[in-house]
Order: C-alpha cells, then sequence, then structure tokens
C-alpha cells in the first residue's frame, strides 16, 4: 500500500461528507426527496425559517390559503384526487389549531397528510408564550400520529418518517410540530433511503392466503350475494378500482359502494346498484338487507350504512376485507376477516376464482337479480320535475350530463347538495369525487376543489355546494383567484340547511329552528368582489345555458343556483329504523310520527 | 316493539364482562403513556389499573402493564386498538394466553394503640407483610401479592385503624420459558 494520502482524505470525507444544513432546510430537502411538489400553507412567527427558504426557489409551489382549514381541505383534496400525500405548513398556537378539523376530517375518511407546525423555540414550551399551545396534545386525537421534534438530529428522519406513517397501512393525517430553535440549528441530514425500516409501525399489506380461500368459497356458494365496497378500494390505489371491476364482472355480483367508495365501480355498469346507507338506494339496501353473502371490501359497516344495528343483514355470512384491524367485527361480527391492502386481497380473490374455475348458483343468481330488477322498478331515486321551479336533483343530473365527456372532478360541502350529488352525479373512475364523509366537515368543498385543481390544473373542478357551508369557507375564492384556478363552485341554493330543515320536519314538528339563512350575501356580487364571474339561475329553462357558461369561463365561477326550498333528500332510512323500512319519495305524506318514534328522534 | 339499536344508543351488553390483563410493549419516547390512556379515554373503555416502567434501557423499550374490564368483543378492540398505535411493539392478553403472574405492592398506613397494634402485627405476619415504619401509634406495612391479596389484607386492617393505602398496580408476566412477543 501506498503512503498517498488520497484514500486517506476519501475516508475523512465520508465521515465529514453527510450534508449539514439547518432545520429549516432540512424541511424543504426532505419534501424534495418525498416527491412533494405542492404545498398549502400559512406563514406566522414559527415558521418563518421554513418560509425563509421557500422564499426564491422554484421546486415546490406553496399556496397560500386564506385561513388554515383552509390548508388541511386543500391537502386533503390534492390527495384524494391524486393518490399522493397531501402537505400543509401552518404556525404554531392558532395556525395548528385552525388546521385541528382539517386534520380530524381526514383522520376519519383515513387521507394521508403531513402538517408541518411550527412551535415556539423549545426553551419557551410549557411557559404560555405567545402563540404558544400543546400542538401534539391538542392533535394527539385527531392524528394518525404526530411528533414534536426536539433535536435538529432527529428532524430528517422525523419527517421522513412522518411520511411512510401517513401513507402506509390505513392512511392518515400526521403532525410534526418543529420549534423554531430547531429550525434554526444545523445539523446532519439523513436520506429518505438512509432511514432505517420502522421500529413498530409494519402494517400487514399481503393477505393470508387461507383466509382468501375461505372468502372466495363462501362466495362461491352464494345465492344471494353482494359487494358492499368502500373508501379502501380508492385508497388502495386505481388498480383497486380495475381489479374489482374484473372480479364483479366475472361473478355477475351486483356491487353497492358507501359515500367514500363512489368510483371504484363505474355508475354506467351493469351490476350497479347505486349508494347505500341513509340516503342510499332502494335497491342498495334491499339486497344490503335480504342478501346471504355480504362482500365488504375496504368499508367499516358505519352507523350510516348500517342503521339499526340488531337488523342490519340479519341473514348474511359477511366477508370484510380491511387494512386496519380494528375495523373487523367493531360493530358488526363477521365471518370471514380479511386483513390486507385491497389491492392484494383483489388480486388474490380473483386468482383464486380464475384458477378454480368457480361459478355461483346461476339460477339463483338470476333469481336474485330479479328480485333486485323489481326493486330498481321502484325507481327510489325519483323526484317530481318542474318547469316553474328549479329541482335541486334536476340541477346535479343536468350537471353530470354537461360534463361527463370531461375529465371532471367533483367536491361536495356537506348536507343535502351532498346527498344529491352522490345520488344524481354518476361517477365512473375512481378519485374523482372528494367530499367529507365521516367527519360531515361543512366547509370541505371549496378548498378542497382549490386543492383538487392545484393536483389536475387542466381539468374541470366543480364544488357543489349550499349556501349554508360555503360561507364556512368562503375566504378561500382569494386562493382561488390568486393562482387563478379556474374551480366552479356550483351552489344549489334553498335558503335553507337543507339537511338540519329536513330533520326538523321529519322530527322535530316543523319547528324550523335557525336553519334558515337570513341575510345571505348576493353571492353574483360576492363573485365579482373576487374577481370571479357569478352566475344567476332561477328558470328551469335557463339551467343548461348558466352551467354551460360555468364550464366555458376560465377564470373561477360561482353560481347561485335558487332551487326549490323545500324538497327533501330520499330515499331516506330514519334513525333507528332497518335498511328495508326507508322512507320512499313518494312517501311525502305519510304520518311521520307513525314512521320515526321518540327513540329514533334522539339518534343523530 | 323493540328498541332501536345503534351504536348511539345499544344498551350495555348484558354479556358477562371479565377482567383482563394486558401487556403492552411500547417505544419509550416522550407522549407514548398519553396516547395509550388517550385511546381508553377516547373510547370510553376503563383503566382498572396501570403500570408503566421502562424494562429494556438500551433498546427503549417500557412495559405498560393495564388491567381493564369489558365484554369479549370489547377486550378484542382494546388489543387492536393498543396495537395501531405507531409505538407499540405489542400487546400480549395475558388473561387470554393463560398461565401468567400478577403481582402488585402496596403500602398500607395502621394507627393504633394497645390490642389492636397486636392485631394488626398479627395479622401482617400471617400475610407475610413487612414493617417498613413504624412509629408508637402507627405501622406502615409493605405487603406484595396478587391484587385480591392486597384487597383481603385492607378490608382486615379497616376496622383496626386504617389511615391510608398506596398501591402500584398491577405488573404482570407470562409462565415459562418464552419471550412474550
Amino acid at each position: 500500500m501506498s503512503a498517498s494520502p488520497i484514500p486517506a482524505a476519501q475516508g475523512a470525507k465520508q465521515v465529514t461528507g453527510a450534508p449539514q444544513m439547518t432545520g429549516a432546510q432540512m424541511v424543504l430537502q426532505v419534501l424534495r426527496e418525498q416527491g412533494v411538489t405542492t404545498l398549502f400553507g400559512y406563514p406566522g412567527g414559527a415558521v418563518l425559517p421554513i418560509y425563509d427558504q421557500l422564499y426564491g426557489q422554484g421546486d415546490i409551489r406553496h399556496v397560500l390559503v386564506r385561513h388554515e382549514q383552509g390548508a388541511a381541505h386543500a391537502a386533503e383534496g390534492y390527495a384524494r384526487s391524486s393518490g399522493k400525500v397531501g402537505v400543509l405548513l401552518v404556525t404554531s398556537g392558532p395556525g395548528a389549531t385552525n388546521a385541528v378539523t382539517g386534520l380530524t376530517d381526514a383522520l376519519l375518511d383515513s387521507i394521508p397528510l403531513v402538517c408541518i407546525t411550527g412551535q415556539v423555540p423549545s426553551h419557551l414550551i410549557g411557559s404560555d408564550a405567545f402563540q404558544e399551545c400543546d400542538t401534539v396534545g391538542i392533535t394527539r386525537h385527531c392524528t394518525k400520529h404526530n411528533y414534536l421534534v426536539r433535536s435538529v438530529e432527529d428532524l430528517a428522519r422525523t419527517l421522513h418518517e412522518a411520511f411512510y406513517v401517513a401513507a402506509s397501512g390505513r392512511p392518515g393525517p400526521v403532525v410534526v410540530d418543529i420549534p423554531k430553535d430547531v429550525q434554526f440549528a444545523r445539523g446532519t441530514y439523513v436520506t429518505k433511503r438512509s432511514v432505517p425500516e420502522h421500529k413498530t409501525y409494519r402494517p400487514r399489506v399481503e393477505p393470508e392466503i387461507a383466509r382468501v380461500e375461505q372468502a372466495v368459497a363462501l362466495m362461491a356458494q352464494a345465492r344471494r350475494p353482494v359487494f358492499y365496497t368502500g373508501g379502501g378500494v380508492i385508497n388502495s390505489g386505481p388498480e383497486a378500482s380495475k381489479l374489482l371491476r374484473e372480479l364483479v364482472q366475472l361473478t355477475g355480483f351486483p356491487i353497492t359502494s358507501t359515500l367514500m367508495g363512489l368510483g371504484s365501480y363505474p355508475a354506467s355498469g351493469p351490476a350497479w346498484l347505486g349508494m347505500l346507507g341513509m340516503h342510499g338506494t332502494y335497491e342498495a339496501n334491499h339486497a344490503m338487507h335480504d342478501c346471504d353473502v355480504m362482500i365488504n371490501i375496504g368499508a367499516r359497516f358505519d352507523d350510516r350504512i348500517t342503521g339499526r344495528l340488531d337488523a342490519f343483514s340479519p341473514d348474511s355470512a359477511k366477508i370484510h376485507v380491511d387494512i386496519d384491524p380494528t375495523s373487523i367485527n367493531k360493530t358488526v361480527r363477521v365471518a370471514v376477516p380479511v386483513i390486507g391492502d385491497c389491492t392484494e386481497v383483489l388480486r388474490a380473490m380473483l386468482d383464486l376464482w380464475k384458477a378454480r374455475d368457480l361459478k355461483a348458483d346461476a339460477s339463483a343468481l338470476a333469481e336474485w337479480w330479479r328480485a333486485i330488477d323489481k326493486w330498481r322498478g321502484r325507481k327510489s331515486l325519483s323526484f317530481r320535475p318542474s318547469t316553474e321551479v328549479i329541482k335541486p336533483q334536476h340541477a346535479v343530473r343536468r350537471l353530470h350530463a354537461l360534463t361527463k365527456h370531461r375529465e371532471t372532478y367533483i367536491t361536495t360541502e356537506v348536507g343535502q347538495h351532498q346527498m344529491w350529488a352522490a345520488q344524481h352525479y354518476d361517477f365512473e373512475e375512481p378519485n374523482r369525487w372528494m367530499t367529507s364523509g365521516g367527519l360531515g366537515t361543512m366547509g370541505y368543498g371549496l378548498p378542497a376543489a382549490i386543492g383538487t385543481q392545484m393536483a389536475h390544473p387542466d381539468a374541470l373542478v366543480i364544488d357543489i355546494a349550499g349556501e349554508g357551508s360555503i360561507l364556512m369557507n368562503m375566504q378561500e375564492m382569494s386562493t382561488a383567484l390568486q393562482y387563478r384556478l379556474p374551480v366552479k363552485v356550483f351552489i344549489l341554493n334553498n335558503e335553507y340547511l337543507g339537511m338540519v330543515r329536513q330533520w326538523q320536519e321529519l322530527l322535530h314538528g316543523k319547528r324550523y329552528s335557525e336553519s334558515y339563512s337570513h341575510s345571505l350575501p348576493d353571492f353574483v356580487k360576492l363573485a365579482d368582489a373576487y374577481g370571479a364571474l357569478g352566475l344567476r339561475v332561477s328558470d328551469p329553462a335557463d339551467l343548461d345555458a348558466t352551467i354551460q357558461a360555468m364550464i366555458d369561463e376560465p377564470r373561477a365561477v360561482i353560481v347561485d343556483c335558487v332551487v326549490s326550498k323545500e324538497e327533501n333528500c330520499y330515499p331516506m332510512i330514519p334513525s333507528g329504523k332497518a335498511h328495508n323500512e326507508m322512507l320512499m319519495p313518494d312517501d311525502w305524506d305519510v304520518d311521520l310520527d307513525r314512521v320515526v318514534d321518540a327513540k329514533g328522534r334522539e339518534l343523530v | 316493539m323493540n328498541a332501536p339499536l345503534s351504536p348511539y344508543t345499544a344498551p350495555p351488553t348484558p354479556r358477562p364482562v371479565s377482567s383482563h390483563t394486558l401487556s403492552v410493549l411500547v417505544d419509550n419516547e416522550p407522549g407514548v403513556l398519553a396516547r395509550v390512556v388517550g385511546m381508553f379515554s377516547g373510547r370510553g373503555y376503563n383503566i382498572a389499573s396501570l403500570t408503566v416502567a421502562e424494562v429494556a434501557h438500551a433498546d427503549h423499550v417500557s412495559r405498560i402493564t393495564i388491567v381493564t374490564a369489558g365484554t369479549p368483543e370489547e377486550i378484542e378492540q382494546v388489543t387492536l386498538q393498543l396495537d395501531r398505535l405507531v409505538p407499540v411493539h405489542s400487546v400480549t392478553d395475558l388473561t387470554l394466553r393463560g398461565e401468567a403472574v400478577e403481582r402488585e405492592l402496596a403500602m398500607i398506613k395502621v394507627a393504633g394503640r394497645g390490642e389492636d397494634r397486636q392485631e394488626a402485627l398479627r395479622l401482617a405476619e400471617a400475610f407475610r407483610a413487612r414493617v417498613v415504619d413504624a412509629s408508637t401509634a402507627s405501622f406502615v406495612f409493605e405487603l406484595t401479592g396478587a391484587a385480591s391479596k392486597i384487597d383481603h389484607f385492607v378490608e382486615l386492617m379497616r376496622p383496626i385503624g386504617l389511615v391510608e393505602v398506596s398501591r402500584t398496580g398491577v405488573a404482570a408476566i407470562a409462565r415459562g420459558p418464552e419471550k412474550t412477543p
């Protein structure tokens, strides 16, 4: 060996060669490494070092929202429409607490988010410093996991881990709280590749094959089967939807989806029964009630789905595919639990079904379809058309008719308009439908539309809204205009908090306590004030032209679609009732006291 | 008519409630206990006893032993919900596994003079409790054993002059040569 100094110098370089940088620089570097190109946020004192790093760089586009709740919902819309992790950056104290609703929303709908919050400098933590709050304490219950980073040496690894936790297993929101001194401090950067495998969190993705065998055997024996699919199929990625479609076609079984699962199977498909649950179709709910084998894929037996638990699908053997073991037997006992990612489970089911050349009893299946066709004959989504006033269902149907040939993404707020959108806008593809299901967050739709439009700049993004919900995050119109995002806000304006009004009509003796929308702004002028186009339509004859004008406008648009004021959302399973005890659109004049008892009124 | 049953109004299940001891190995990181305890309070489960201490210093692993009561379904949910927490390594239902040793340490202060004092000492001897502090008018006994044994001793001390009790909560470990997964 020569005494050349070169190898020694190289060795020394390896030791000291790990990049040194400030915490704020690390944040940007992790985002780049994780492939983040869009960041939703709002600056403040405790995140200024990070904002300083954002200044003048071109890798990551920062979208300045007008309220931190908007940042969280925008990140959700971005994540749900693109399948990527949504990222937001907010300051300490009020910045963090304002994001809490969005984080909770993401937790309930299993949406992968990474939320970076600034924190007061370490030495001030616990002193009730200006804009201090216990962010990890407050967000512990509304995140999948959260971190307070106490040392810059832990920062890069923690941030990489946050992305891993957010996106793995059942996705969810993760908070990383970074004190300001940690953002300034210099430390060693850790690359994504050099982060070791997580010590404790390794969710199971591949199903146990014995369970899949049991499931498939049960399916092959079924006489009255039904697929009941949920958001897990969407979350698993487009491949899961493709496999699901193949499995449905191969088996010939009918399929219904939850609110979260719409689009995984096309609404134009022959096996489609429509959405199920409280405002689901007659055929979907009756098929669920009468089936003998229920195949739940990526849904969680939510109370909006099951209705009265002791009468929920009483005679069926249930298969439950879920990536989260806590979903199994949480409210409904199942015969065959399959833990795994929907894509993997569906693939295994398909492979087995094909390999064993299985077929369900054809005559039993034909009889089952005849029963379903009879239920379909009830036409549970029908409504009385009008030439005088725009019916909200009609407005959604026209919106669908005029946008279905385009790449269209629909977001919603929460309430009647949300249910009408779910019922009447026929979704053909996954990731095209962004709505707040679990938490039911009014004000979700507009920021979610902004996030969706950021992910799909050339697509048509429409927020189907109510006049009540839209005012909850109206300020985000300003964001849409700043970034020239042509989002379309389509308000079904009935001058009521319609779902509240409907419940008051059905359950509280028509005492419309505080549900009338007084003192509404002039939405056309409001749009104008923001620099968007405002349109109003109240005559059914003008509806199509208005929708077309909205689509053709290159800017953001608010359409004030004045609809019939007292329309109720049917069909409906009243609280505390079973799937086969639905209120139908032609039941308008029924004696409600007979239908809904005192006990049912207590439910939500 | 049957009362409507939903997740909101489901009456307490008539199924028998039993006590289970769960052994939870966790990464000893800040806030991990709050996560575990918060899961119980947030989802409405109860904690009868809880102990926590680091058991592998080099690996930063702590063992949390929780005694909780519920129906078999509830206990299963508790176990799965605990396992879902990111810093949790493993959850073992020691009651379900059977064959576990459970012990608790208690310190019991008893005050009295004369015959009561003699009686307290005699009972302490019968229970193999140690005197760890004494004054002319009081004793502090240290007692280790199953929780039921401590309950029993405390009840016996009550009429004699029980002042106060401090208990550690249950620590438990599976019998046999295997390590808890």
